[in-house]
């Protein structure tokens, strides 16, 4: 994979590898499946996997966002419980509470985003510890005035959870809406080709003109409003709020790890989000075939840190060797950086 | 620009919400579908359901009549052979099962909630080697298992998987949360098949049958009346919890709560997410600023080091409630202290599969099937120190697999299959 | 723009790796670096108001001997960030040393140097592969140690049924239970606190060395140090090295201060982490002290104990810790950038954009990488 990544450097973008591993992991889970008398592409199996990308997706991709500005956000499990609350208990049940309980959830994760980062672009403040701080915090508020699940959803918001157009669940294809609502933004809008300025050096991009706070305050408000839309669905699946919910799920480094498996640079300033869909993609078909194979628990948290590993050595190393080739060929165009950098990076 | 994206993710998602909302009548044919509104009817109904919520959302986490019931309970007579603890039950409805009564060996869906802790992994190897005699004596084929790794998202996910693709001939389920894995619970009950849910519960009745030893109020009744009990009006009782938002726990400590409230003992409670480190420190602060006379753990995890901070800050060893894991049994032996093992019978982790061949014996159950809870007293520890010799100290005194083959090797060596 | 700045404010900032007299060490309480201890003799003086028997010689020495796994953590960590990298398997590493003291020594002492020994290689080990994965791979260090944390875990857990075999034998147990007794005044002095003092003095050595300086320089611009003909791989994987072999001396003591739990260890990532941040080293690398990472640890640890003492309700203590992590981390962040705006207030008109945009090797901000 490496070596045929090395010939033809310039056919395959990070993203062609990614669904390039995809389509391996794909086969592979398809050979295994059968082997265990299942049928991988049978509509139930594909709709199971689906479903495992919708939750991670949201995440993912507001991930995406806070990565590429060069922050990070690690209170996204908390928010995502403490939307699926607040949405739980604004509906109580009722199905003419359903806007007011999605516009409640998603303003109060917006206005944790907002706070994250205007901590992280105005007191300086690394995203990880300024997220890992705010999470603490909302995990004390949880804490503090939920012991267990709490309100709940009523079955027209549940249908969001349970309905499937075909073998496609609805919360993925509201997950996907998103994901094309966010690269819109991202390479079509100012703001977003600021997010890459300021993501690939925030110093570069301030010397550019450009202002470097909002890109990153903006990014982290979406992270948090995508987290709560997390939350939201998962109130949809399970009817009830709950405050554990986000860290049952893991979901801040398993979103990190997806972002990061999706060719996205740690760094910030370069990536995109179909690169993290298929990321999300790879460990939904992962835990599927783990699942159908049924490896122990603690082995299939060994092959998850493996692949995790593997998978991002195979176009990371490639990355970084062909990075000065890179600032060569972008030197010329990045007098006017906005255009470029997005083309680059989508 | 920021107000304007979101504003459109909300309006969009509003829109979709909406969306989903016109569209029910057309897609009811669908089963999913079907088994949401039936859900959504339940919660319409149920007047229970409103007043949980309530709860959950003010400070207070307790329920009255559940709490009495298992009040009764810790005193009730079960039925069945005492030599079989895992097969007792209390007398009360009963689930007729004539209709599963079918011949052959047969395939079990096993959802699990995870196998993260010691008491889990302990009834999970039991269950395997009850499977082991079941597929020896013909009446399971095989048990296809998955495990949710504590998310109550994925659990859903592999209940809905078993639904449609498992090829299942009944389901067991031990949920990882009550409220969340209902409607899943009740999407598999739409099947048919029979589906037996144990350790926790969920809020609908439609299982063929619930088994669970007598809960989380009855431990902390059982804990919280012998600390009283020895101690005084005033003494201080430090209480070591795992962590918060999981009902179960939470079950345990709201009545331990009450009952030191009622008694005059004052009672100070931490979160250690079980790590003996933190629960050390915890104690050494604690004894660092005055006397602590009594120790109460949700779970007896890390009770070792609890006593060990004692220990090393050169006290009297406390009153203490820790659990029937060998770790607490030996060290409470060890150091003589006054103590109670109260016991979260490991041995249900049996039961199911045992119910699931008198299921399809077609042999009636009890549709809530409330096994024996009995905590380990002094007098009674060391007999089973001496039963479970050898065994390791995140092993549990009533696992109750003596009379399974594999014992006792398969505990000692603790293989997790 | 970079290099010439980075000398002159390593010259101001971090005298204190050069030496302390008096005058740099009143300079130095003004860096973040040094603020950390204002904050622990802070926190020291609000616990012991809330409980006086604290100030007690033979307590406090307790609290340091308690405190000494996660300090011991913290510096290993400190190679790491300051190096421009992160460590994320230090909680597995620790699970996994204290585990296999407790299913390989067992009751058997003859085997506790042995054992001890293979703690060390395997500790070893794992650092040399995060340090391999992450410089010859290129993979980041946040998703190999990702990685390793949870092939790790899964593995020991995987390996031990969930690590329930019980505590090692009690001698092996007092490196992190015991301590020296009948010492004057302070009663005891626990071997935790003296195996943190050892390796304190080490790691200020080491950082005097050659190798230090050149690690702090890596996190700092790895393309400088890289054109300066060093191997900045062998430096970042020694880094991993160090902070995994922090993981294992912390294991050790944990094995003994609290026993056998596949729940010690968990979180210590962070825990380290943060200490490291609150302790003025920036994330992204290239400065910071190493005693202020030991610093934050203490200072995080007086925290905790503050909120026990104090008596906060035990829901709110997540909260309250993450306000003060926030507001610590932001005001030492100040002080940064109080250095820093002298650079950053210059370049701001809109004529000097075209000549900087061509300056492709502009090293990426400390804040990022």
């Amino acid at each position: 994979m490496n070596a045929l990544a090395r010939l033809r450097p310039t056919h395959l973008t990070s993203t062609g590898i990614v669904y390039l591993v995809l389509v391996l992991v794909l086969v592979l889970g398809a050979v295994i499946t059968a082997a265990a008398g299942r049928n991988f592409f049978s509509t139930g199996n594909i709709s199971a996997i689906l479903t495992g990308t919708s939750i991670l997706g949201f995440i993912a991709i507001g991930q995406t966002l806070v990565i590429l500005a060069g922050s990070l956000d690690l209170s996204v499990p908390y928010v995502a419980s403490l939307a699926s609350l607040l949405g739980g208990v604004t509906m109580a049940g009722q199905t003419c509470n359903i806007p007011l309980a999605v516009i409640t959830a998603l303003g109060v994760a917006a206005l944790i985003g907002l706070v994250s980062g205007l901590v992280v672009a105005y007191l300086h403040v690394h995203g990880f510890i300024a997220t890992l701080g705010m999470g603490l915090i909302l995990s004390g508020y949880l804490g503090t005035n939920f012991k267990g699940s709490a309100g709940s959803a009523p079955r027209d918001f549940r249908l969001i959870g349970a309905l499937n157009i075909g073998p496609v669940p609805l919360s993925t294809i509201i997950m996907l809406v998103c994901a094309v609502l966010v690269i819109l933004l991202l390479r079509r809008t100012r703001v977003g080709h600021h997010l890459y300025a300021v993501g690939g050096s925030k110093d570069v991009a301030r010397l550019s003109g450009v202002r470097t706070q909002p890109p990153i305050v903006l990014a982290h408000v979406l992270c948090s409003v995508l987290a709560g839309m997390a939350g939201l669905l998962l109130l949809a699946r399970l009817s009830v709020g709950s405050p554990t919910i986000g860290t049952q799920g893991g979901y801040d480094l398993m979103s990190i790890a997806a972002v990061v498996l999706g060719g996205t640079v740690l760094a910030g300033g370069k990536g995109n989000i179909l690169g993290t869909l298929g990321g999300v993609a790879i460990f939904a078909v992962m835990d599927n075939v783990m699942g159908v194979m049924q490896l122990n628990a603690f082995l299939q948290d060994v092959v998850r840190g493996l692949v995790i590993v593997l998978a991002v050595a195979v176009y990371a190393r490639r990355n970084a060797d062909l990075r000065p080739a890179r600032f060569d060929r972008s030197r010329a165009p990045r007098h006017t950086p906005a255009p470029t950098t997005a083309g680059s990076a989508a | 620009m920021r107000r304007t994206t979101i504003g459109r993710s909300v309006a969009a998602l509003s829109a979709l919400a909406m969306l989903a909302a016109c569209s029910t009548d057309e897609s009811l044919d669908e089963p999913a579908t079907e088994s949401a509104e039936e859900g959504a009817d339940d919660g319409g109904e149920g007047s229970e359901d409103g007043g949980e919520e309530a709860e959950g959302d003010s400070d207070e986490w307790f329920d009255q009549a559940d709490y009495d019931e298992q009040f009764e309970q810790r005193s009730a007579t079960f039925e069945g052979d005492p030599e079989q603890p895992w097969m007792q039950y209390i007398d009360g409805d009963m689930t007729d099962t004539s209709d599963y009564a079918s011949e052959g060996a047969k395939k079990v869906c096993f959802s699990n909630a995870s196998i993260d802790n010691p008491w889990r992994q302990t009834g999970w190897i039991t269950m395997n080697q009850q499977l082991e005699v079941l597929q020896e004596d013909g009446v399971i084929s095989e048990m296809e298992t998955r495990d949710a790794q504590a998310d109550d998202n994925t659990q859903i996910a592999d209940i809905d998987y078993f639904i449609s693709e498992g090829n299942c001939d009944a389901f067991v389920i031990s949920p990882n949360s009550t409220a969340a894995l209902t409607p899943a619970v009740e999407r598999a009950c739409d099947t048919g098949l029979p589906v037996v849910v144990f350790d926790r519960g969920v809020e609908t009745d439609c299982p063929t049958t619930f088994i669970h030893p007598i809960g989380g109020y009855a431990w902390g009744i059982d804990t919280a009346e012998f600390l009283s009990e020895n101690l005084e009006e005033g003494d201080k009782v430090v209480a070591l919890r795992i962590l918060p938002g999981v009902d179960v726990l939470e079950h345990r400590w709201a009545a331990a709560e009450q009952i030191f409230d009622e008694n005059g003992i004052e009672a100070v409670d931490y979160f250690t997410g079980a790590d003996p480190a933190e629960i050390k420190n915890i104690l050494a602060d604690e004894l660092a600023t005055g006397e602590v006379q009594g120790v109460w753990m949700d779970a007896g995890d890390g009770a070792v080091a609890a006593i060990e901070a004692f220990e090393d800050a050169g006290q009297d060893y406390p009153v203490m409630t820790g659990e029937d894991e060998m770790s607490f049994l030996r060290k409470w032996e060890d150091t003589g202290l006054t103590g109670l093992a109260p016991v979260y019978s490991n041995f249900q982790w049996r039961t199911p599969l045992l119910a699931v061949e008198q299921i399809f014996a077609g042999e009636e159950v009890p549709t809530e099937w409330v096994l024996p809870q009995v905590p380990i007293t002094e007098d009674e520890r060391a007999d089973f120190l001496e039963a479970n010799d050898g065994m390791p100290d995140g092993h549990y005194a009533k696992f109750g697999g003596e009379d399974l083959p594999g014992y006792p090797d398969v505990w000692q060596e603790r293989i997790i299959p | 723009m970079t290099t010439a700045d980075a000398t002159t404010i390593r010259g101001t900032t971090l005298p204190m790796s050069e030496g302390g007299t008096l005058g740099r060490l009143g300079r130095a309480l003004r860096t973040p670096g040094g603020a950390v201890f204002v904050l622990v003799a802070v926190l020291l003086i609000c616990v012991i108001v809330a409980n006086p028997n604290f100030g007690e010689p033979g307590s406090l020495i307790r609290f340091i001997g308690r405190t000494a796994p996660i300090a011991i953590a913290a510096m290993g960590q400190y190679f790491v960030i300051v190096s421009g990298e992160f460590d994320l398997s230090m909680g597995s590493v620790v699970t996994m040393q204290v585990v296999l003291a407790g299913n390989f020594i067992g009751q058997d002492e003859s085997r506790v140097l042995p054992v001890m020994l293979l703690m060390v290689v395997l500790g070893a080990l794992v650092g040399v592969v995060n340090g391999l994965a992450t410089t010859l791979l290129k993979v980041p260090s946040f998703i190999v140690t990702l990685g390793t944390m949870l092939a790790l875990s899964g593995l020991v857990l995987y390996l031990t049924g969930g690590a329930a075999t019980g505590n090692p034998v009690d001698s092996f147990r007092q490196i992190g239970r015991g301590g020296i007794e009948g010492v004057l005044v302070l009663e005891v002095i626990p071997y935790p606190a003296i195996i943190l003092l050892v390796l304190a003095v080490a790691a200020v050595w080491l950082m005097r060395r050659p190798f230090g300086r050149t690690l702090v320089a890596v996190g700092d611009n790895p393309q400088a140090v890289h054109l300066s003909g060093s191997a900045t791989w062998g430096l970042k994987t020694r880094a991993f090295i160090l902070s995994s072999l922090a993981a294992t001396v912390a294991g050790i003591i944990l094995v003994g201060y609290a026993g056998v739990h596949p729940s010690v260890g968990q979180g210590y990532e962070f825990t380290a982490i943060t200490a490291v941040v609150v302790g003025g080293v920036v994330l992204g690398g290239g400065r910071g002290w190493v005693l202020s990472a030991a610093a934050g640890a203490f200072a995080l640890e007086l925290l905790f104990t503050l909120l026990n003492f104090v008596g906060v309700a035990s829901t709110w203590r997540d909260t309250v810790q993450g306000v003060i992590i926030i507001v610590a981390v932001a005001v030492g962040a100040r002080a940064w950038q109080g250095g820093r705006r002298r650079r950053s207030a210059e370049p701001t008109t809109p004529g000097a954009e075209p000549r900087h945009t061509g300056t492709p090797t502009t090293p990426p901000d400390p804040g990022t990488t």
